[in-house]
């Protein structure tokens, strides 16, 4: 069973994630990021970390996406130019995609970690519900948390100031 | 399930990512690509959390997906301001900070 739900979700994240760039227009994109998330999602319930499973929905697939499906619904169909600045970097990339591909499986599968070749020690239940999260969060890692909402706090200001209608960056186009 | 196929699956979501960013064009789908990257080391994380027997993994996940967010949000702040000001959403020709 879990090893149907695990190639299931396989499946799902590497088709997501090849459509990702194979897709021409970023709109069908953006969706297939989206397939790519669920069914990643799906691959974080199997390893339990069910709180994390449940923010890469609501967090990831839900808000994120949204203002992707926005940004790409408003700048619309950006034709991608055929001319190459590197002479056959069309059939360069994809090679040297699949060698680092090549080299991550060696480093994975040579390295001399005991328990990668086994499922791991059964863990106690609860382990990543949300309370354990939530206790981890406010106890040991509350410096990392206080943080994190400290970048969000500015990125949300940034991005206000970047798209504002007559933002900053207008200003300077004028004066400067 | 051996953690060892999930780390695969990470190496090859990551591949995946880092061909799409060397290929396509389009700001909007080399953030796309980021995305891509970052949940690739998120799986790869949270394969590891549960071998370990400590949660330590998946809260570090979760900052990472924090992270995520505001570098999506201040990127697509970006396009879209490039966008208003008529700049060619091309990141051959995004090379100068002032054009």
């Amino acid at each position: 069973m879990t090893q149907v739900c695990f190639f299931l979700g396989a499946i799902g994240c590497l088709g997501g994630a090849i459509a990702v760039i194979a897709l021409r227009n970023p709109f069908y994109s953006v969706l297939a990021l989206i397939v790519h998330l669920i069914s990643l999602a799906g691959l974080f319930l199997l390893l339990q970390g069910e709180f994390i499973a449940a923010a890469q929905i609501v967090v990831y697939a839900g808000a994120v996406m949204v203002l992707y499906v926005f940004v790409a619904a408003y700048v619309g169909n950006v034709d991608e130019p055929l001319w190459e600045p590197i002479p056959g970097q069309r059939f360069i990339a994809p090679v040297l995609g699949l060698a680092l591909f090549v080299e991550l499986a060696i480093a994975i599968t040579g390295s001399g970690l005991k328990a990668i070749d086994t499922t791991g020690p059964t863990v106690e239940l609860g382990f990543g519900s949300p309370s354990a999260i939530g206790k981890l969060l406010l106890e040991r890692f509350l410096i990392a948390f206080e943080a994190a909402s400290l970048l969000l706090l500015i990125a949300a200001v940034g991005a206000v100031v970047l798209a504002g209608r007559h933002g900053a960056g207008d200003a300077t186009s004028e004066t400067g | 399930m051996d953690i060892t196929w999930y780390l695969v699956l990470s190496a090859m979501i990551f591949a995946v990512g880092v061909s799409g960013v060397l290929l396509r064009r389009s700001p909007l789908v080399i953030l796309l690509c980021l995305e891509l990257m970052l949940n690739a080391g998120n799986l790869a994380l949270l394969s590891f959390s549960p071998s370990l027997g400590n949660q330590d993994g998946q809260v570090f996940a979760l900052i990472v997906m924090v992270i995520a967010a505001c570098e999506v949000v201040v990127g697509l702040g970006i396009i879209v301001a490039a966008y208003r000001r008529r700049i060619p959403l091309n990141v051959d020709d995004l090379r100068s900070l002032r054009g």
